[in-house]
C-alpha cells in the first residue's frame, strides 16, 4: 500500500485532453504515484503524447521526452546511459512507455534492442487493442473478432482475424528480470507491480490493459468494468514473471463468459447478430478457456 | 604529433579529444572502422564514455537523442542505408535542438546495392534541418570533429552536425595526420557541454511536444533561423581553430587559385585533390582556371559563392549525386543563388560522375574542362556510361 502523501505526488496532472473514462489516463496516474518524481519518462508517438503535451501545457510533473512512434524504447535506452556516465543512476528510474502499435508493431525492434541489452528501463505498453488515436486501426495486439477501421466486420469478415500477439511472452523470451501483466481495472495490482518494477536493476516490461472508450465503443463509465471483465473471463491474465518463469498469477475468483464482457462493446457487437456470430463468441470462449488452463487462473 | 592514420580512425582519434559521454552505433547497413576504434577506446579506458552498440541505425540515432537530451554530449556515425534508416530520427533530433555530431561516411544508396563512394546519401537529409559539413581529406576530417561538436552545442544554434567523409576514399585510407596531443587545449576550444534545457528530475520539461497549426510553423522558423545563423559560428569556429591549432580549410567555403579565374570548378569532398592537381597543370600551361570549395554544405554558402563567382565566365559544378526528374543537384542550387543576384552572367555547367565507387581520374576534369567552355547550362549529365550497359 502506498502512503497518502504517496499517492498525491500528482505527477500526472489534470488538464489534459484525454476522454472522459480513459483507462490510460488512470493507469499512467497510478503508475507515476508509485514511481516517484525522481523518474524521466518516454512516450513513443500515440495517445498519451497528444493528449498530455498540447504545447504549451504539459501535464507531466516529471521530465519527459516524446520523439517518435518507434524509439521510446531506445530514446530510454540513450537516457539511462547518460545518467550512467554522469554518475546520476542511482535513485532515478527511466520509464519508458509506448502503446500497443507502438509496443507490439513498429517499436518491437528497439524494445527488443532495449531488453537485449538489459538497460535498466521500466518499459510499460498501455495496451488498447488498436491504434486508437489515429481512429482505431488494427494492431499486432487487437483482439480476435475486435472491429477496428482497418479490421472492420461485414458480409465476408467478423473483424479482426487473428488473435493478439503474445506480447508479454516475447519479452519474457529475453529473459529479462521482469515481466508484468496488470489491468486498469485493478489499481492495486498494478501498483504493487509497479513497486516491484522499481527496485529491481535492468530491463523491465509491463504491459497494463487499458479499455479505450471511443475505440471499443462503450459508455465511459464501464472502463474499470471492463477491464475487471476483461481478467474475470479469462480474456486478459494477469501475472508476474522472472526471466522466463512466471512467478504468480493473479486468479479469477468468478469465471464469467466472455459474451458478458463482449457484449457491452461496439467492437463485437457484430457477434450478437445471428448463429454465425454465436459460434465466433465461442472461439473466443476458447481463447479465454486456454488462457485459463494455461495459466492456471481458477 | 605526426601519424600516418586511416581515415576512420584520424575521425576516432578527432572524436575521441571532444570527449563524448554518450556513443551509439549500428555495425552494418554500413559502418566504417570508426566505430570500431571507439569500441576499442572505451574498452582500454582510453575514452570514459558509455558505448551502446544498438540492434539498427534507427535506433543509434535514437540513443545518443535520448542521451543528448539529458545534457550530455552525444556521437553516432553511418553511411548510406544507414544514413536513410536514420533520417527520421535526424528531421527530430533537429526538431529538439540537440547538439548530436554525426559523421557519415557518404556511400552509394541502393538498388543496385554498392558500398562504395558518393554522396547520394548526404543528398537525401539535406533539408533535415542538420548542418553538413564536408571534409577534403583526413586531417581536415580530424579536426571538422571538433568544430561540429563547438558548432552543435552553441546556444544559438543547437542542431546537429553531419560531418560528411568521403567512403573509402578517406575512410579506408592512410594519410598523414598531424594529432593534437594537449587534451587541455581541446578543452580550451571546445568547453564542456553546457545545455539549458534538458532532462532533469530537479527541473522537469517535455521534449518532443504537440505542436499545433497554431505554433508548428514558428518551431520550423526558429531552427530555419539557427541553421542561418550557424553560418556565423562555422565561421568563427574554423578561425578560432587556426588560431589555436594552426590548420585552417576555408570557413563555409574555400578558394583555390581563384584570383583572376575565369573558369571555376565547384565541388566538395576528397576530390578537390585530384581537381586541384589538374587546376595546377593547367595554371601552368596558362589557363586562368580555379577551384571553389563547398565546405559547409548545410547551411549553404550563399554570399560566398556569389562574391567568389560573380565575375566568372564558366562555373563547372562536378557532383557525386543526381536527382532523377531534374538533374544536378549543387549545380541547381548554385546557378539559383547566382540568378538570385541577377547574375547572368555565368555560365553554370552540372556534371554527375564518380557515382557508386568510381574513380573520378584526372583525365575527367580535363574534360569537362574542355567540354564547359562549349557547352551551356547543362544539368546534372552524366559522364564516362559505358554504353554496352545502357
Amino acid at each position: 500500500m502506498l502512503t497518502k502523501e504517496e499517492t498525491y505526488n500528482q505527477l500526472f496532472t489534470m488538464g489534459h485532453t484525454g476522454c472522459s473514462g480513459c483507462a490510460q489516463s488512470m493507469a499512467v496516474k497510478l503508475i507515476t504515484e508509485v514511481l516517484g518524481k525522481n523518474t524521466i519518462a518516454t512516450s513513443a508517438t500515440g495517445c498519451l503524447e497528444v493528449f498530455s503535451t498540447r504545447w504549451p501545457e504539459s501535464s507531466w510533473k516529471i521530465p519527459w521526452i516524446h520523439s517518435l512512434f518507434e524509439n521510446s524504447a531506445a530514446v530510454a535506452s540513450g537516457i539511462e546511459a547518460a545518467l550512467k556516465i554522469t554518475g546520476k543512476k542511482g535513485g532515478i528510474t527511466v520509464l519508458a512507455q509506448g502503446g500497443d502499435g507502438g509496443t507490439a508493431d513498429i517499436g518491437l525492434q528497439a524494445l527488443s534492442g532495449m531488453f537485449e541489452r538489459n538497460h535498466d528501463v521500466l518499459y510499460v505498453c498501455y495496451d488498447n487493442g488498436a491504434y486508437m488515436n489515429t481512429g482505431y486501426q488494427r494492431s499486432g495486439l487487437t483482439p480476435f473478432d475486435a472491429y477496428t477501421t482497418t479490421s472492420p466486420s461485414g458480409k465476408e469478415s467478423f473483424g479482426n482475424q487473428r488473435p493478439k500477439k503474445y506480447m508479454p511472452e516475447i519479452a519474457m523470451a529475453h529473459r529479462i528480470p521482469y515481466t508484468a501483466v496488470a489491468s486498469a481495472g485493478y489499481p492495486l495490482d498494478l501498483q504493487k507491480k509497479v513497486k516491484k518494477a522499481k527496485s529491481i536493476i535492468g530491463a523491465k516490461y509491463l504491459q497494463v490493459d487499458v479499455p479505450c472508450v471511443p475505440g471499443w465503443k462503450y459508455e465511459p463509465k464501464y472502463s474499470v468494468k471492463l477491464a475487471q471483465l476483461a481478467v474475470q473471463t479469462g480474456l486478459y491474465p494477469l501475472f508476474e514473471a522472472e526471466y522466463d518463469k512466471i512467478i504468480s498469477v493473479k486468479k479469477i475468483s468468478k469465471k464469467v463468459p466472455v459474451a458478458e464482457y463482449l457484449k457491452l462493446q461496439g467492437r463485437f457487437k457484430h457477434l450478437f447478430r445471428d448463429d454465425a456470430g454465436k459460434a465466433e463468441i465461442e472461439k473466443i470462449q476458447k481463447i479465454a478457456d486456454e488462457n485459463i488452463e494455461h495459466f492456471g487462473l481458477l | 604529433m605526426k601519424k600516418v592514420l586511416e581515415g576512420s580512425m584520424a575521425i576516432a582519434e578527432g572524436v575521441r579529444l571532444a570527449e563524448p559521454h554518450v556513443i551509439s552505433a549500428y555495425p552494418i547497413t554500413p559502418q566504417t572502422h570508426i566505430v570500431e576504434h571507439l569500441s576499442q577506446m572505451v574498452a582500454d579506458g582510453d575514452l570514459k564514455a558509455e558505448f551502446i552498440m544498438v540492434e539498427s541505425e534507427h535506433s543509434a540515432a535514437s540513443v545518443v537523442l535520448g542521451a543528448g537530451a539529458c545534457g550530455v554530449r552525444t556521437y553516432t556515425a553511418t553511411a548510406a542505408q544507414g544514413l536513410l534508416y536514420m533520417e527520421e530520427v535526424i528531421y527530430n533530433i533537429a526538431g529538439m535542438r540537440l547538439p548530436v555530431v554525426i559523421t557519415v561516411a557518404n556511400r552509394a544508396v541502393s538498388a543496385p546495392i554498392n558500398i562504395w563512394n558518393d554522396m547520394q546519401d548526404a543528398m537525401a537529409i539535406r533539408d533535415t534541418g542538420a548542418v553538413m559539413l564536408v571534409a577534403e581529406n583526413n586531417q581536415e576530417a580530424y579536426d571538422m570533429h571538433l568544430q561540429a561538436f563547438k558548432i552543435a552545442e552553441n546556444r544559438d544554434v543547437m542542431l546537429p552536425v553531419v560531418v560528411n567523409v568521403d567512403g573509402f576514399v578517406l575512410t579506408h585510407t592512410f594519410e598523414v595526420v598531424e594529432t593534437i596531443d594537449d587534451i587541455e587545449k581541446v578543452r580550451q576550444y571546445l568547453p564542456p557541454i553546457n545545455m539549458e534545457y534538458k532532462l532533469d528530475v530537479e527541473s522537469p520539461y517535455s521534449f518532443g511536444t504537440l505542436g499545433e497549426p497554431s505554433v508548428y510553423t514558428e518551431s520550423r522558423y526558429n531552427l530555419y533561423n539557427a541553421m542561418n545563423y550557424s553560418r556565423n559560428i562555422i565561421i568563427d569556429s574554423a578561425k578560432e581553430f587556426k588560431d589555436m591549432f594552426g590548420r585552417f580549410y576555408g570557413s563555409l567555403t574555400d578558394s583555390y587559385k581563384m584570383d583572376d579565374a575565369q573558369t571555376v570548378i565547384v565541388a566538395m569532398g576528397s576530390v578537390l585533390g585530384t581537381i586541384k592537381d589538374v587546376v595546377d597543370e593547367l595554371r601552368e600551361s596558362g589557363k586562368k582556371i580555379g577551384v571553389l570549395k563547398i565546405r559547409s554544405f548545410r547551411p549553404f554558402p550563399e554570399e560566398e559563392i556569389v562574391s567568389a563567382l560573380k565575375n566568372v565566365k564558366n562555373v563547372i559544378v562536378a557532383e557525386k549525386a543526381i536527382c532523377p526528374g531534374k538533374g544536378g543537384i549543387l549545380s541547381v542550387e548554385i546557378r539559383d543563388v547566382l540568378y538570385k543576384h541577377k547574375i547572368n552572367s555565368v555560365n553554370v555547367n552540372g556534371y554527375t560522375l564518380g557515382l557508386g565507387g568510381r574513380d573520378i581520374t584526372p583525365r575527367n576534369i580535363y574534360d569537362l574542362v574542355l567540354r564547359a567552355e562549349k557547352e551551356e547550362n547543362v544539368d546534372g549529365e552524366f559522364i564516362g556510361l559505358s554504353q554496352q550497359y545502357l
